[in-house]
């Protein structure tokens, strides 16, 4: 036997050992989040452009190109550029959205003139160059050049030029240029898929540990089923990708791309987390409350549905919301069935063609546009979100419908 | 049991109704033209047409002719993007399937660059220099015929005047199109000049195609995957390695990367687009011409695309990266759009 010293220094080893595997897991996180929310966080603001407009209440408002006539009073701010190249420039600086938002103030202000300053959306080139991410060198910073640079120093000079929050963001669907584009696409979609997994998965899933747990009398062959179901639970997500594309595309002929094909996916994948965890949730209801039930005359079915089940709930739901977290933030099965595309409207329904959160990041992250970047994490950020906001519910279920026995 | 119902009855519905048609143009293919793609999609929903914005996927050049080839009908895409032309592999397995009317669109070029980080050295290379720095087999000693595996390990092994610096390139794996195009024109372009080579490419093609094409994979080539921005951000960590790429990455990232001289020339937009630039391919797409007509807006998408203001010498593509067509090959691209003509591969 060693002597009290050395057992002690030992446990005091055991413990330093433990202290720190948790610190590299909390380093690790800390690096991630703060990578993620430091080059995040400056989506959510946007660089907007003051042009003077001076249309008056008599104008015709019909009859005009947004586009050129918000180039005229843009071009009319600066009578110094005068060639092609430096007119180019200029109006380079406004970004092909700024036109939109132009032709929504005309319809706003139909009777009324518009007079003074209006801001209006900037390009991501000079958006990236007004929030440092691309730095100044001499008189060009990154993809901005001579003619550009000396038109943003004239306006930031007049305090043109202004960060303002970034209403795209959250409120439109894709886009292929980056100011303009938004997570909304991507957040219907994914509601719709986890909303239809749900539908399709938990009723299943319920049920099959219901019978397995309570009805099944226990063989080999159920034995054989709950193998299975615990192995399903760790094949790869894109063999249901391919499963999913084999049965509801090539089979059933639904639609590609539609959240109603990556929803009944995804169910198929949490299907197994769910069952595993109902049962589990299942065999831990006291039975001497079930024999009790049964023992005053309630037949199997009262038994189960009027006290196993209620009982049980509380962890069932929490097996159900772990897993939809899981479906949520998964990319390879949508890639089988098309929902990696991409999409400019917001879909309508779970028929329409549509894009999901983490596919949304996926085909950010691949996008040569530097203004993606930020994007990229801004919508890791809402992802993240959505996630920490599942789990807090998860929690709050277990704590308030739990029994103590 | 009530929900299952629902849902049971729901899915046998939506797959009945299927059946009608869509009504936006789906387009599948090439990770390359996907850039180019959409923004010309994105415009077109929005134009004052009607017609809803085309639905796109990036499914890779060859898997994208794979889904475009598999039959007609509403299931199957009306558009694919390749970043090389055709194959007649590819148009055989069309013509299988019911497809033998089929219009090629040329759109416009890209360059393939190999680029370092900003503060790098600027490397001047040919492509027999690229050839021999990631070649798997190169040749040895001064006898015509005799190869073996390429241990080049510094760039100046490769040729004296080339800087002592180990060779690192990041570059896309075999499933790339991009891969494949700088294969074909850096790497056999650098093979042919070595005489015996090309001799052989006459004697035994396989041998020469084998020789001439395949990438080392003892550690200097290094696959990083299809995700370029990626490689940027590796070469502004280690200033002496390279990537390889398509040119709109390196516009988009001027402040961090350089591109190195290749035979001589820069790759810059106007370089590219007059041919002096030599590591350059075209970029394509294709339609199903039975859709024209049956989905909504395929034949107004396809002259909406090759319309000036989107490729044209000062079109809306150009800020994205794409090098533009000469004037007259545009302008056979354009009416070829009108007419739908026929592809026929020579």
């Amino acid at each position: 036997m060693n002597n009290i010293s050395a057992r002690n220094k030992s446990e005091k080893r055991f413990q330093m050992y433990g202290k720190t595997a948790v610190l590299i897991a909390i380093g690790f996180l800390v690096i991630l989040l703060f990578n993620i929310f430091s080059t995040g966080i400056s989506a959510f603001k946007q660089t907007y452009i003051a042009v003077n407009l001076e249309i008056p209440a008599d104008f015709d408002k019909k009859n005009i190109n947004p586009r050129t006539e918000l180039n005229k009073h843009f071009l009319k701010m600066f009578p110094e550029a005068t060639t092609r190249t430096e007119r180019r420039a200029l109006l380079s600086l406004l970004s092909k959205g700024a036109r939109y938002e132009f032709s929504e103030l005309i319809n706003q202000n139909k009777e009324r003139s518009i007079q003074g300053y209006h801001w209006f959306l900037a390009s991501a080139d000079l958006d990236m160059y007004i929030k440092g991410t691309v730095k100044r060198q001499g008189d060009t910073a990154g993809r901005i050049d001579e003619n550009q640079m000396f038109f943003i120093d004239k306006l930031l000079s007049k305090n043109l030029i202004e960060l303002q929050a970034n209403k795209y963001l959250l409120s439109s669907a894709d886009s292929r240029e980056p100011e303009m584009a938004g997570i909304r696409g991507a957040i219907i979609g994914s509601l719709y898929s986890i909303l239809i997994a749900f539908l399709v998965s938990f009723p299943i899933a319920v049920m099959a540990a219901v019978y397995l747990e309570k009805i099944a009398s226990k063989n080999k062959f159920s034995d054989l089923i709950e193998t299975n179901i615990n192995n399903l639970a760790a094949v790869p997500s894109i063999v249901f990708g391919l499963l999913g594309l084999a049965i509801f595309l090539n089979f059933f002929e639904l639609p590609r791309s539609a959240p109603l094909v990556g929803g009944l996916t995804l169910a198929l994948m949490t299907l197994p987390t769910i069952v595993i965890a109902s049962r589990a949730a299942i065999k831990s209801v006291p039975p001497s409350i079930e024999e009790a039930a049964i023992g005053l005359g309630a037949s199997k079915v009262q038994t189960i549905f009027g006290f196993t089940l209620p009982l049980a709930m509380p962890g069932i739901l929490t097996g159900t919301i772990i897993g939809i977290a899981q479906a949520i933030g998964e990319t390879a099965p949508l890639l089988m069935i098309g929902m990696v595309a991409f999409v400019v409207d917001v879909p309508g329904s779970p028929l329409d063609a549509s894009t999901a959160l983490p596919v949304q990041i996926y085909l950010w992250a691949d996008s040569p546009e530097r203004a993606f970047t930020e994007r990229t994490s801004a919508a890791i950020m809402v992802l993240l979100g959505f996630l920490i906001l599942l789990n807090l519910t998860a929690i709050y279920l277990r704590k308030k419908l739990e029994k103590k026995w | 049991m009530k929900y299952l119902s629902i849902v049971l009855t729901l899915l046998v519905a939506f797959g009945l109704s299927n059946a009608d048609a869509r009504d936006s143009i789906k387009i599948v293919g090439s990770s390359t033209v996907y850039p180019f793609a959409t923004v010309v999609a994105e415009e077109f929903g929005r134009a004052d047409n009607g017609f809803k914005a085309p639905i796109i996927e990036s499914t890779g050049s060859g898997g994208g002719l794979k889904l475009f080839c598999a039959g007609k009908g509403p299931g199957t895409p009306d558009v694919t993007n390749a970043s090389r032309r055709i194959k007649s592999k590819e148009v055989k397995l069309c013509a299988k399937n019911g497809i033998t009317d089929i219009t090629e669109m040329k759109i416009g070029f890209d360059g393939i660059v190999v680029a370092n980080a900003k503060n790098g050295a600027t490397l001047s290379l040919t492509r027999k220099d690229l050839y021999l720095a990631l070649a798997a087999e190169v040749p040895c000693g001064i006898q015509d015929g005799v190869t073996c595996t390429n241990e080049y390990k510094t760039w100046n092994q490769v040729r004296s005047d080339l800087p002592n610096m180990p060779i690192v390139v990041y570059g896309p794996p075999p499933t790339s199109g991009t891969r494949d195009a700088f294969a074909e024109i850096a790497l056999s372009g650098g093979c042919n000049e070595i005489p015996w080579i090309k001799k052989l490419k006459k004697k035994d093609k396989k041998a020469w195609k084998k020789l001439c094409r395949t990438v080392r994979e003892d550690g200097p080539y290094i696959e990083a995957g299809e995700n370029d921005n990626l490689i940027i951000q590796k070469l502004t960590a280690n200033k002496d390695s390279f990537g390889i790429f398509g040119f709109s990455f390196l516009d988009q990232n001027k402040d961090k990367v350089k591109g190195s001289v290749i035979d001589g020339v820069a790759p810059t937009f106007d370089a590219i687009a007059s041919g002096d630039y030599k590591v350059s391919r075209s970029l394509y797409f294709y339609v199903k011409n039975d859709h024209v007509g049956v989905i909504p807006g395929v034949q107004e998408y396809m002259e909406f695309f090759m319309s000036d203001d989107a490729i044209g010498s000062d079109g809306y593509l150009l800020d994205k990266g794409l090098i533009p067509l000469p004037e007259s090959s545009r302008a056979k691209y354009q009416a070829d759009a009108k007419s739908l003509s026929k592809l026929v591969l020579n």
